[in-house]
C-alpha cells in the first residue's frame, strides 16, 4: 500500500472527527454513561500508547526505565508538558553515556 | 482585550515552542520507522496530532489495513469530538459555516486548552492566529527532526524517542493523581496493553490499543460515572 494513501486516510479522519461536532453538533450529549466515556477514553488512549512501548522507545530498556521515571517524578509535580518531555530524553542520553 | 488575530498568535507561542520540540521527536521516529522527510513533514502538516500521528506510523511501518487505521485514528482522536463538541457552544456569531470547516483542522489538546480558557467568545481570527503559529511550530520541528535525525548521533536520536511518550506521561499524571477515576482508567489501560504485547501478541498494535482504551474507559464509565458539572467543562 502506498505511503500517500495511509496518510490521506490518516488526514481525513484526523479532520472528520474534529471538523463533524465543531460544525453541526449544537446540543448537549446526554447519556451520563457515554459522556464518562469521552471523559475517560483520552487518558485511556495515552496509557495504552505509553505502556509498555514507552520501555522500547530508546532502544535500551535501562536508560528508558530511567527516563520513564523521571517523567512520572516531574509530571507527578505538575511540571509542563515540555519539561517533562525533555527531562525524560535528556536522562535516557545521560544513562546511556554511563552505562 | 479584544481577541483578535495577533492576539492568537501571541497566545499560540508557548504551544509551538513545545509543539516544536514534540514534533522533533515525531519526526526522528517517523524516519526510524522507514517513512521520507517529505512523507513525516506531510503526516505532520495534514494531521496536527501527536498520538495519532505516531500510532499511525507504527501502522505503517508494520503495513497495517485501511480499516484498521481508520478505527486507530478514530478512538486515539475521538477526544478531538468532545473538544470541539465543547468549543462550539463557545463559538462567536461571526462563526459561520465555512469558519468552522477551517477551524476545526486546528483542534488539539493544547489549542483546546487555551481557547476554553478565555472569558470572551471566541472569533475564526483569533482561533487562526493560534493555529497558525502552534502549525509553524509542529510543521517545522517535524522537518528538522525527520531531517536531522539521519545526522544526530545514534545516541541522541534513541533518546529523543522517548519525548512524545514523555509529552503523554506529562498529560495522564497528573488528572490521575487528582482523580481516582482517571488513575483507574489508565491503570487499566496499561494493564490490558502490556496483556497484549506479552500474552495475546497475536493482535497487531493498533487493535491493541483501541481494545484496551475502549474496555478501560467502559470499565471506568460504569464504575465511576462523571458529575454534571465535569462533563460540561
Amino acid at each position: 500500500m502506498s505511503v500517500a494513501v495511509y496518510i490521506a486516510v490518516m488526514a481525513i479522519s484526523t479532520y472528520l472527527v474534529r471538523m463533524i461536532p465543531f460544525a453541526f453538533f449544537r446540543k448537549k450529549i446526554k447519556s451520563r454513561f457515554f459522556r464518562s466515556f469521552l471523559y475517560y477514553i483520552p487518558y485511556a488512549v495515552l496509557s495504552a500508547m505509553t505502556i509498555p512501548a514507552i520501555f522500547y522507545s530508546t532502544g535500551s530498556m535501562a536508560t528508558a526505565a530511567v527516563g520513564t521515571a523521571v517523567a512520572v517524578a516531574l509530571a507527578y509535580m505538575n511540571l509542563p508538558l515540555i519539561v517533562v518531555a525533555l527531562a525524560a530524553s535528556g536522562t535516557a542520553l545521560l544513562v546511556g553515556f554511563i552505562i | 482585550m479584544k481577541l483578535s488575530f495577533s492576539r492568537g498568535m501571541y497566545h499560540g507561542i508557548p504551544i509551538a515552542l513545545g509543539y516544536l520540540s514534540v514534533s522533533f521527536g515525531f519526526g526522528i521516529k517517523a524516519v526510524q520507522s522507514g517513512l521520507s522527510v517529505l512523507a513525516a513533514t506531510l503526516i505532520s502538516a495534514t494531521n496536527l496530532t501527536s498520538a495519532g500521528q505516531a500510532a499511525g506510523v507504527d501502522i505503517i511501518a508494520a503495513c497495517g489495513g485501511i480499516i484498521e487505521m481508520i478505527l486507530v485514528q478514530l478512538t486515539i482522536n475521538i477526544r478531538y469530538s468532545l473538544m470541539a463538541l465543547s468549543l462550539s457552544q463557545k463559538l462567536d456569531g461571526s462563526f459561520t459555516a465555512p469558519h468552522r470547516f477551517a477551524a476545526a483542522y486546528g483542534i488539539t489538546d493544547e489549542i483546546f486548552a487555551v481557547c476554553s480558557a478565555q472569558k470572551e467568545r471566541l472569533r475564526p481570527s483569533y482561533m487562526y492566529g493560534m493555529i497558525l503559529v502552534a502549525f509553524l511550530g509542529w510543521v517545522t520541528g517535524t522537518a528538522l527532526g525527520a531531517a536531522a535525525g539521519e545526522l544526530l548521533p545514534s545516541s541522541l536520536s534513541s533518546a529523543m524517542g522517548i519525548v512524545l511518550y514523555g509529552m503523554f506521561i506529562a498529560i495522564i499524571i497528573p488528572p490521575a493523581r487528582k482523580e481516582r477515576s482517571v488513575l483507574a482508567a489508565v491503570a487499566a489501560a496499561a494493564g490490558i496493553s502490556c496483556l497484549f504485547r506479552y500474552v495475546f501478541t497475536e493482535v497487531s498494535g493498533g487493535f491493541a490499543v483501541i481494545i484496551s482504551a475502549v474496555a478501560a474507559s467502559v470499565l471506568a464509565a460504569l464504575l465511576f460515572p462523571v458529575k454534571d458539572e465535569e462533563a460540561e467543562e
